[in-house]
């Protein structure tokens, strides 16, 4: 029965999961978004004369109807197929979205013009023409689509130069781009713009080179890789190879800037052009703007001065720096998504107004890890106001140290790594970085004694003095190269590294530099301000902070000729930004961490409860004498087989009663319920006229031995035995240890431990522990077995003893011949039923009487279970008793 | 009531005295499994401190900071790295042989019916059990790891503690009750497993079904905890956050997974715990 329910159960479960699963499959899943592939074609140039074929993917919004556009733009290298993904996304938020190949990309005509207002712009504009006059696209105004523009890198570029060409633009959301392109390639952390910039190298090289590795252009905000060519296989020409897809006046410029390395004039008007710099004060377009951290592309300086403009405008600006970037980074894939959604959907699809989502800055920071999945978690910690990278209150950290020369080796090899360009997601986010010894001073600050956590830029004050040719001797001979030409430029790269303890490496913070060019007068010295890399790092309690200033650097041009340089400080602060806004979400546990043990005590409470049995107080007084009396008791086998049915009878006082029956007759199955090990399925048992239930107290006056000894076997006899009556909880005097003791006739065996004892030794212990404490009501299954004659003999006299005191001893058995010798009264069993009962003597009279016959007590017992079994109607009979299964 | 002519007991029995805990502990402590278990756990600190001098400098990777090339580093550090190999499946298998056996192996000997019929209460038998089996797993648990740091500091000496992955030093005062913590956690990670095989062990007459059973739902639990494409799923597998202790370790000391591990299982061990209850209470006693 126990069984069935558990089988039940199990059924229960399984189908419970197979409905889970059926479900899981079967749950209507969005509708299906369908991209359609199309050619655009469209006129721009200077004139706007010259016709360009742009290779476009439109998805209609899911589930029809109206929606706004969003124009999904690609990153450098990338085509429209790099953001397909993203575009399926959007368009099933119910937008309608426009992917291209930008000109000179993918499959579109025409060549790269790096987001010039003549090309690229006057394409997206037309796009925006076309949107107009889809019939899923929202309008605002005939030929005005409700539009919002995405995209990453290049693609967040063109965002913000068409809104700034296109008032019919509604949101933006561009993401690690530039404010100035030519302040990008050609950085100069001291100020004085890209003229007197330092080159940046290797990420130009990789911008305009089509051998740059495939970064993966699926992430959307890493799409830098290679240019591909539509012509294919066809042998290319000279100006093919060197200058791909590049209009060519472009290609001549990074060509002349790039074996300079320093920017022309020419150079940094034409990368302006390509830059929102050159339309300050013409995007009025609500604009999400997100800044990688980990970018030394394009760093969050960009972000910030795009977000400065267009904020001047008085148009909307959130600032996002998430933990990506162009040189890798988690990427956020999800989250991005998420705020790209939430900024359209307030600007396109609610029409703006107040309640704008998300927070006006928000910076991704680490959470540490997650504790299950071992990932890194990213929590945005928000401010509702964008601090810009001054911070909002800035702080002083003392910093020393010694003058300290460096050398810029001869052709600025080898030089020191802080990231390398293109190979971000290789290195990984180890923030290990490089630096050769003799090219970099260093000043430390003292170990924090409070957390800090810099947000912005931090800036220094260094003074440089100018030392001449390394082979001059140390400083002296600085006078003598002094007849050299007059002042000279100095390349250094400044880093702002966390410094833990001395066992381990400093740790450069996303692996940023900031390279200065300083023009130091020959044996002079220059004080420079140097506005180290915008970061957002937490600095912790007892870490340094720890200047670096390196002659060389990986990504950089530096010069080639050596040199050497002095470098201290010339004011010993450092004066770091501080957003105190900025506040990090708090991060409880998940709310199941304390529902679930909740719920389980509530569970356990509801099982444990709902189980218990009715107390057993259930007292008969008229019956409290007599030891035994069993009533109408039934239990039947799991497979409905009746082991004892409707068994009644009762023991009085002093009696030796032989339970009497073949195998399988019920008897040790009615003592398993005497002892209350099993429950009746109806009827009951009273001893001294108190209910049997599994542990009754008045059990405590009944002895018992059923089914064979049970001992610990590493136990001796004597320890089971003062175990088992101490684990009764009695009184040790009450036991009347030595009277069972002389019952149990061990000898010295007693010592011994039990599993080293022959059958016979158990048992007769285990009659001995049945005696302990002299029970009231001593109930004996087959005590007999496994006994030798004399011991058998011996064994019957200490029970007839032992109800002459005025106890009473129920013995069971299968040999009549015992009971007939022992038992004054018998209760004979057969198939779980009463066959007879009564005194031995009785039982043999009415036998006699009735036909004279048998006068043993065997013949009888034969006789009676012989009519039971043919009452019962058993054609099997008697032949079933000997091999009769045991109850 | 006819109280004076009829007890409703027989002299002296007391349902709340029977069975008490001295007994229980004697009558498991004798045994010989108890003792070949604590033996074993006693000697793996002594174990692994011989196996460390015999390769010692061998070929220890130069400034590793993984938990094994680490352990000879102080006694603490010792200590830690005892504890990640044994957890897994050493401890495992203590715990479940104390808990899985407590009940079914007295059904096995017979012993329990006349334990039951004596009469100790059925409720009162499986918590006098449980208490014991817990202690006993516990007792195991406890005793490795600072066998360890005894070991260890005979061996290794009583150093700073030197912190994985970071090869941060840090004060071996200031770990102690981290350490504390850590010996605190690995108990309740064992909870589930002790109570499966207590549960197990009431439904059982074969202690060895009992253990195994327990053991196989750890071995289960940790090839499931394999399938990457569980998700978060797999934070909820009774053994996810059996190794949550290292955080304690760390550096910065971080109680979330810890929270989450204690929180499954209590869960997990509350429920098992309430069915062995509820079981053993209703169940025919048939060994």
């Amino acid at each position: 029965m126990k069984f069935a329910r558990g089988r039940r159960l199990v059924a229960l479960l399984i189908a419970l999961a197979l409905a889970g699963t059926a479900a899981w499959f079967l749950w209507p899943s969005d509708p299906p978004v369908r991209g359609t592939e199309l050619t655009i074609p469209v006129l721009d140039g200077p004139a706007g004369d010259q016709r360009v074929n742009l290779d476009a993917t439109y998805f209609p919004p899911a589930g029809g109807g109206k929606g706004p556009a969003v124009l999904l733009a690609h990153g450098f290298g990338g085509s429209k197929t790099s953001v397909r993904a993203e575009a399926v996304r959007l368009a099933g938020e119910g937008y309608a979205v426009l992917t291209w190949s930008a000109r000179g990309f993918g499959r579109s005509g025409g060549e790269i013009a790096l987001n010039s207002p003549d090309y690229e712009v006057k394409d997206v504009r037309q796009l925006i023409d076309w949107l107009a006059r889809r019939p899923e696209v929202r309008l605002d105004a005939a030929g005005d689509p409700r539009v919002g523009i995405a995209g990453g890198s290049y693609g967040g570029a063109i965002a913000l130069m068409t809104a700034a060409y296109d008032a019919r633009v509604d949101a933006i959301v561009p993401q690690i781009t530039w404010y100035d392109l030519a302040d990008a390639l050609f950085p100069n952390a001291a100020g004085g713009g890209p003229e007197g910039g330092v080159f940046k190298r290797m990420w130009a090289g990789l911008f305009f080179s089509r051998g740059a590795p495939d970064t993966g252009g699926e992430r959307g905000a890493a799409a830098l890789g290679a240019l591909t060519t539509p012509q294919g296989q066809r042998a290319l020409t000279g100006r093919e190879v060197a200058c791909g897809r590049f209009l060519p006046e472009i290609c001549d410029i990074y060509q002349t800037v790039a074996e300079r390395g320093e920017a022309t004039p020419e150079a940094v008007e034409r990368l302006r052009q390509s830059s929102p710099i050159s339309v300050q004060g013409r995007i009025k377009t609500p604009t999400l703007l997100i800044q990688g951290l980990h970018d030394s592309l394009f760093p969050l300086e960009h972000a910030d001065a795009n977000a400065r403009a267009i904020a001047a405008t008085g148009a909307p600006v959130q600032v996002a720096w998430f933990d990506g970037g162009h040189d890798g980074g988690d990427g956020e894939i999800d989250w991005l998504h998420e705020r790209t959604i939430a900024w359209f959907d307030h600007w396109l699809k609610r029409d703006g107004g107040a309640g704008i989502p998300g927070s006006a800055f928000e910076v991704s920071r680490d959470g540490g890890r997650d504790p299950g999945t071992r990932r890194r978690v990213l929590l945005h910690a928000e401010s509702a106001r964008y601090p810009g990278l001054g911070g909002t209150e800035r702080r002083t950290v003392p910093l020393t140290g010694p003058e300290q020369r460096v050398a810029n080796p001869p052709g600025g090899s080898p030089s020191s790594i802080s990231s390398v360009p293109g190979f971000g997601e290789l290195l990984g986010n180890l923030n290990s970085s490089i630096t050769m010894p003799g090219q970099s001073a260093s000043f430390d600050s003292a170990p924090l004694t409070a957390p800090l956590e810099i947000t912005g830029n931090a800036t220094v004050t260094v003074r440089v003095r100018a030392e001449g040719r390394p082979d001059a001797q140390d400083g002296e001979d600085a006078g003598e190269a002094g007849d050299a030409e007059a002042p000279r430029e100095v390349t250094l790269f400044a880093r702002l590294e966390d410094v833990a303890g001395d066992t381990q490496p400093a740790v450069l913070p996303n692996g940023l530099v900031a390279p200065v060019k300083v023009a130091v007068p020959e044996s002079g010295t220059a004080d420079v301000t140097i506005r180290l890399p915008a970061i957002d790092h937490r600095f912790d309690v007892g870490h340094r902070l720890r200047l670096t200033l390196t002659t060389t650097d990986l990504g950089y041009a530096g010069p080639d000729a050596p040199s050497v340089s002095a470098i201290s400080l010339a004011s010993p602060g450092l004066t770091v930004p501080v957003a105190a806004t900025l506040r990090t979400p708090a991060t409880g546990p998940d709310a199941w961490t304390w529902a679930l043990p909740l719920g389980a005590v509530v569970i356990a409470l509801v099982l444990v409860l709902t189980g218990r049995r009715r107390a057993s107080d259930d007292v008969d007084p008229e019956l409290a004498d007599v030891p035994l009396r069993i009533t109408g008791l039934t239990k039947a086998y799991r497979n409905g087989e009746k082991a004892v049915d409707d068994l009644s009878f009762t023991v009085e006082r002093g009696q030796v009663l032989g339970l009497l029956g073949p195998n399988g007759a019920g008897k040790t199955t009615t003592m398993r319920m005497l002892m209350g090990l099993i429950h009746p399925d109806a009827g009951e048992i009273r001893i001294f006229g108190r209910r049997v239930t599994p542990g009754a107290p008045v059990l405590s006056r009944l002895g018992s031995f059923v089914e064979g000894p049970g001992f610990l076997p590493h136990l001796t006899g004597r320890a089971n035995l003062e175990l088992y009556w101490r684990a009764t909880g009695r009184p040790a005097e009450d036991a009347h240890m030595e009277e069972a003791l002389e019952i149990a006739a061990l000898g010295a065996a007693l010592d011994r431990a039990v599993r080293t004892y022959s059958q016979g030794m158990r048992q007769r212990l285990a009659i001995a522990q049945a005696m302990l404490g002299l029970p009231d009501l001593l109930v004996l299954d087959e005590p007999t077995n496994g006994l030798d004659p004399p011991q058998i003999r011996e064994m019957r006299q200490v029970l007839i003893r032992y109800a002459e005191r005025g106890r009473t001893v129920i013995v069971s058995s299968h040999l009549l011949a015992e009971v007939e010798q022992t038992c004054d009264h018998v209760v004979v069993m057969h198939r779980g039923r009463l066959v007879t009962t009564g005194t031995v003597r009785d039982l043999l009279d009415r036998a006699a009487a009735s036909n004279g016959g048998p006068r043993r007590l065997e013949d009888v017992f034969l006789t009676l279970i012989d009519q039971t079994a043919n009452g019962a109607g058993d054609p099997a009979g008697i032949g079933d008793i000997k091999i009769g299964e045991r109850a | 009531m006819t109280a004076d002519t009829a007890p409703a007991t027989a002299s002296g029995y007391s349902p709340g005295r029977t069975l008490p805990l001295s007994v229980e502990i004697v009558r498991q402590f004798r045994r010989r499994r108890t003792m070949v278990m604590f033996t074993l756990l006693l000697a793996l600190p002594w174990v692994l401190v011989i196996a460390f001098s015999l390769g010692a400098g061998s070929n220890a990777p130069q400034n590793s900071l993984r938990l094994s090339d680490l352990a000879t580093e102080s006694a603490l550090n010792f200590a830690a790295f005892a504890l990640s190999v044994s957890a897994s499946f050493l401890l495992v298998v203590a715990v479940a042989l104390f808990c899985g056996d407590t009940v079914a192996s007295e059904a096995s000997w017979s012993s329990l019916r006349y334990l039951l019929a004596s009469p100790v209460p059925r409720d009162r038998l499986l918590r006098q059990k449980l208490i014991v089996a817990f202690g006993y797993a516990a007792a195991a648990v406890v005793s490795l790891p600072l066998m360890a740091l005894l070991a260890g500091t005979v061996a290794f000496g009583w150093n700073d503690i030197t912190i994985p992955g970071t090869g941060e030093v840090i004060p071996a005062a200031t770990v102690l009750p981290r350490f504390g913590i850590v010996i605190g956690y690995a108990l309740v990670s064992q909870l589930v497993v002790a109570s499966l095989a207590f549960l197990l062990s009431t439904m059982t007459d074969s202690p060895l079904g009992a253990v195994g059973g327990a053991v196989g739902l750890v071995i289960v639990c940790n090839i499931l905890q394999a399938v990457e494409t569980l998700g978060a799923l797999r934070e909820f597998l009774p053994t996810y956050w059996n190794t949550a202790w290292l955080d304690a370790l760390a550096p910065e000391l971080d109680w979330s997974g810890m929270i989450k591990g204690a929180s499954v299982s209590v869960t997990y061990s509350v429920i098992l715990l309430a069915l062995a209850f509820r079981r053993f209470r209703r169940k025919d006693i048939v060994s």
